[in-house]
């Protein structure tokens, strides 16, 4: 078990020690405009990789049609500007029905 | 009534986090079930929500380990999936403040649902108030949900029968889609950047796709003018 606990500490520094990069380096690092802009774009570019790995893959495979349908009517009700709970609600409830209706 | 021009109105950031948190709690409450059907004792999954607090990594973690693939390869897969939280530090540096507390507390808090959430928001107090909110909530309810599911073990059923495997990319999409439609580079970075996550991810191992995917920055452009500031 102490192999068990080594392994959480590793990973709860390594982990903490990559989220304080932000925050320490904030302040004593004036970082020039562009780099700014690039970090936000680099946060948007991440967050969309992170949402198209999520909503097409599980496990390295493909995650099957019941998932990916799901998201792409998020997708369709986010575009019209439906409010945010009906995007993330909707997504689940046709995934959900799907699954029910048997498919994958 | 809160003086609007100081605090920014808590009650839709609330409302939108509340559907997040939901969610997480759901996941949470599996994650720990998980853990302890595998045969992991309740104290291991609860400490390290804890101290890990980091979904995709803790699950890749318990998997790796409870598949035999010892503790070494089971850290090593956690943290590859967490170098990402290092990015998204940086872009949310400003948004937590610059407080010595604020800024230890809010390190722990940078998760990819939080800093979506925050970064979505059109103004810098409505920002801060919104990784704060959802921050502290996100915390309060993962953890929460995974005590509860390491206590009640394997009894709660497939949580992918309620779709709630799509409720994540789905929270994602809402976040980001406005940058998306507003601003044409980094538009294509995006698409770009998902497109060589995706045709990687067969082969990669969990948690590089993603960090592949900043390779689209490279069609971000020189010349980018920003309208917001």
């Amino acid at each position: 078990m102490s192999a068990t606990v080594a392994m959480m500490l590793a990973l709860a520094v390594g982990t903490y020690a990559f989220r304080l990069v932000g925050p320490v380096l904030h302040g004593r690092v004036q970082l020039p405009a562009r780099v700014q802009e690039l970090l936000s774009a680099g946060a948007v570019v991440l967050l969309v990789a992170l949402l198209a790995t999520g909503a097409l893959t599980e496990g390295g495979g493909f995650a099957g049609w019941a998932r990916p349908a799901g998201v792409l009517v998020a997708g369709v009700l986010a575009w019209r500007r439906a409010p945010f709970p009906v995007v993330v609600l909707g997504a689940a409830g046709v995934t959900a029905v799907l699954r029910a209706a048997g498919v994958a | 009534m809160i003086a609007r021009l100081k605090a920014p109105p808590t009650a839709p950031l609330v409302r939108d986090s509340a559907l997040v948190w939901l969610a997480s709690g759901v996941v949470g409450v599996s994650f720990g079930a998980i853990a302890v059907a595998g045969g992991l004792p309740v104290w291991v999954p609860v400490v390290m929500s804890l101290v890990v607090y980091a979904g995709s990594a803790q699950f890749s973690a318990v998997g790796v380990l409870l598949a035999g693939g010892g503790p070494v390869a089971a850290a090593a897969t956690g943290l590859l999936l967490n170098t990402r939280t290092a990015a998204f530090s940086l872009a949310v540096a400003d948004i937590i403040g610059s407080g010595r507390l604020a800024r230890f507390l809010g390190a722990h808090l940078v998760t990819d649902e939080t800093v979506a959430f925050a970064l979505a928001q059109p103004d810098p107090a409505r920002r801060r108030a919104a990784f704060w909110i959802s921050g502290l909530g996100l915390f309060a309810v993962w953890n929460l949900g995974v005590l509860a599911g390491a206590l009640a073990g394997g009894a709660l059923g497939d949580t992918g029968t309620y779709g709630l495997d799509a409720a994540f990319p789905a929270v994602l999409v809402a976040l980001v889609l406005p940058a998306l439609r507003e601003d044409p580079a980094v538009r294509r970075s995006a698409l770009l950047g998902a497109g060589l996550a995706l045709a990687v991810t067969p082969a990669a191992p969990a948690g590089v796709p993603v960090l592949v995917a900043l390779a689209g920055l490279a069609v971000f452009g020189r010349d980018h003018g920003r309208r917001t500031a």
